[in-house]
């Protein structure tokens, strides 16, 4: 682990003891950890695990009731972090094509009209290309499909540099051909353009041969490191709480308590044995 | 048609049609009919009110749709907002009627403001009509892009530091004002009519966003226009004219969208090299 011992020059995010309550109730416990430059982190838990919880709070949506959250030095300005929510909807009735959506990226945010401008058109379309939907770039973004639409919000994101991309579960409701090339160009961008990227899923499978380091949640906190080092029997136990298997069948990883009734107890809604 | 008495009629009926194209566009984009249904509606019991203590009936309208926009922002942050905005709608009802039933109005004056009167609007109206006009489409064109980002995809927008609750109150204050220079040339109700068909017909005629938004106008334009035109050659009344070519140039919205889309299928097709498929429709 030579990169993770490099100096915190390379850090772009430190989470540090942060506990979140919300409505009275403790969602998220002294959770830490750190992300740096070009490195691709899965966010892994089940339903209600408090991922999106997570995120909001690296956004500044929600504030920590303990704990701090520094991105690069100190600064939690924006555009530092590009966001891709979970479960967008577009509707098919809204005059906007994906390259609207992409422009959005670059000055949403500032007053006035948008003054056509070459640099401005310039610059939508070499990020369309980098994600490699110029294919649709004139097309509605409602009449898009998944995988396009998750291409296009990733541009948006992508668009106004931001050192980190958080994605909140981007591969539900994608089918296993665009999941896949989903998560490549997500490893792609965040090797060549140095980004730290952040995913959330209840299914780690599909970012197995991609991710540099896991975040594992569960009861409100979280256990990290490598993939092998954090998903193993005797981690996830400690985190669960309840005795844990990691089965290894083919390429895939699965997470299953060891007894029915504490697994229940747990109250895992997604089955009762297979925790993930 | 074109008499002095009448210029102030297409002038009055011009100026409401180009601010509810613009704002219409994003009432419809944000889906907030309701509100824009519940605005007008309230506000005309503002103009009750204010015929009552014999101020100006714009005051009356100001006042309570400039009311009605930052209760329904306020609630609607911890309410459901069509909950909120439908609450908002049925107090000012009831103050509404509790105020007619106070006055010694004739019922026309009542009529009128459901109605509208745009056959008589006075010169000296046609001036605040005009400013508050101007000020909609001002502050609609200075928060076009955070607004558009807003009701696109409120959650990124709020990440990047455009509050969705901020913007809601703004937006909804645009719609107050819209209401207020709107309801004495045009009427509560057809006022709703010029918000929602021009903006929602315009979606099927072109993909771009800012373009949707100068086509809604010219709709709008064009039906309050021949509305005029023809109430004044029929001499039935300009709201049923409104109403029904609003939802005739919708109908022809959708049929064109819905040609559109059967004609473009095959080629949006994986790879749009099927010749075979071409030739349907
Ligand atoms: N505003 C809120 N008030 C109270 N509880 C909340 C709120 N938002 C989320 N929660 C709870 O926090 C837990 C974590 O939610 P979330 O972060 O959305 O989980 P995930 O994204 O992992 O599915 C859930 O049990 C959810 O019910
Ligand atoms: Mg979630």
């Amino acid at each position: 682990m030579q990169g993770r011992a490099a100096t915190g020059s390379d850090e772009i995010l430190a989470i540090d003891g942060i506990s979140v309550t919300l409505s009275g109730r403790e969602i998220l416990s002294d959770v830490t950890f750190h992300i740096n430059a070009g490195e691709f982190t899965g966010l892994i838990g089940s339903n209600g695990a408090g991922k999106t919880t997570l995120l909001r709070v690296i956004l500044g949506l929600i504030s920590p009731s303990a704990g701090m959250v520094r991105v690069e030095g100190g600064l939690r300005r924006q555009p530092l972090i590009g966001y891709v929510p979970q479960r967008i909807t577009l509707d098919p009735d809204m005059p906007l094509r994906a390259r609207d959506l992409v422009g959005l990226g670059i000055d949403g945010q500032r007053f006035g009209l948008p003054l056509p401008s070459s640099t401005r058109r310039k610059q939508v379309d070499e990020m369309l290309e980098a994600v490699d939907a110029t294919r649709f770039a004139e097309s509605r973004v409602g009449n898009l499909s998944g995988g396009e639409q998750q291409r296009i919000l990733i541009a948006h994101a992508l668009i106004s540099r931001p050192r980190l991309l958080l994605l909140d579960e981007p591969l539900a409701n994608l089918d296993i051909g665009s999941e896949q090339e989903v998560v490549d160009l997500l490893a792609r961008i965040a090797r060549e353009q140095r980004i730290g990227v952040l995913i959330s899923t209840h299914d780690m499978n599909p970012l197995l041969p991609v991710m540099d380091r896991i975040v594992y949640i569960a009861n409100g906190r979280i256990a990290t490191g490598t993939t092998a080092e954090v998903v193993s029997s005797e981690s996830l136990t400690r985190l669960y709480g309840v005795h844990v298997d990691v089965i290894h069948v083919h390429d895939r990883i699965l997470v299953v308590a060891g007894r029915r009734e504490e697994a229940l107890q747990h109250g895992d809604t997604e089955s009762i044995v297979e925790l993930m | 048609m074109f008499s002095a008495l009448m210029l102030n009629a297409w002038g009055s009926a011009s100026i409401v049609a180009i601010v509810a194209g613009v704002v219409g566009f994003f009432i419809v984009l944000r889906g907030s009919a309701f509100a824009a249904h519940a605005l007008p509606n309230g506000a005309f019991a503002g103009a009750a009110g204010a015929s009552l203590i014999g101020v100006d009936a714009i005051v009356g309208l100001a006042v309570f749709s400039v009311l009605g926009a930052l209760t329904i922002a306020g609630l609607g942050r911890r309410a459901r907002h069509d909950v909120a905005t439908a609450l908002v709608i049925v107090v000012m009802l009831g103050l509404g009627s509790l105020f007619l039933s106070m006055t010694t109005e004739y019922a026309p004056e009542i009529y009128s403001l459901l109605f509208g009167e745009v056959l008589g609007v006075s010169s000296s109206e046609l001036v605040p009509i005009a400013v508050i006009g101007v000020v909609c489409i001002a502050a609609v064109f200075l928060v076009y892009r955070p607004l558009l980002f807003s009701s696109v995809m409120p959650e990124v927008a709020e990440a990047r530091g455009v509050g969705r609750g901020r913007m809601e109150v703004v937006f909804l204050l645009v719609v107050a004002l819209t209401t207020t220079m709107a309801v004495p040339v045009v009427g509560a109700l057809l006022i709703f009519s010029l918000l929602i068909s021009p903006a929602a017909a315009a979606r099927s005629f072109t993909d771009r966003p800012f373009t949707a938004m100068g086509l809604s106008v010219v709709i709008a334009l064009g039906t309050v226009w021949s509305a005029i035109a023809l109430a004044y050659l029929s001499n039935l009344p300009i709201g049923f004219f409104v109403g029904s070519i609003g939802a005739g140039t919708y109908a022809v919205g959708r049929g064109w969208a819905g040609w559109r889309n059967r004609r473009s299928r095959p080629r949006m097709g994986a790879t749009g090299r099927s010749p075979a498929t071409a030739q349907s429709s």
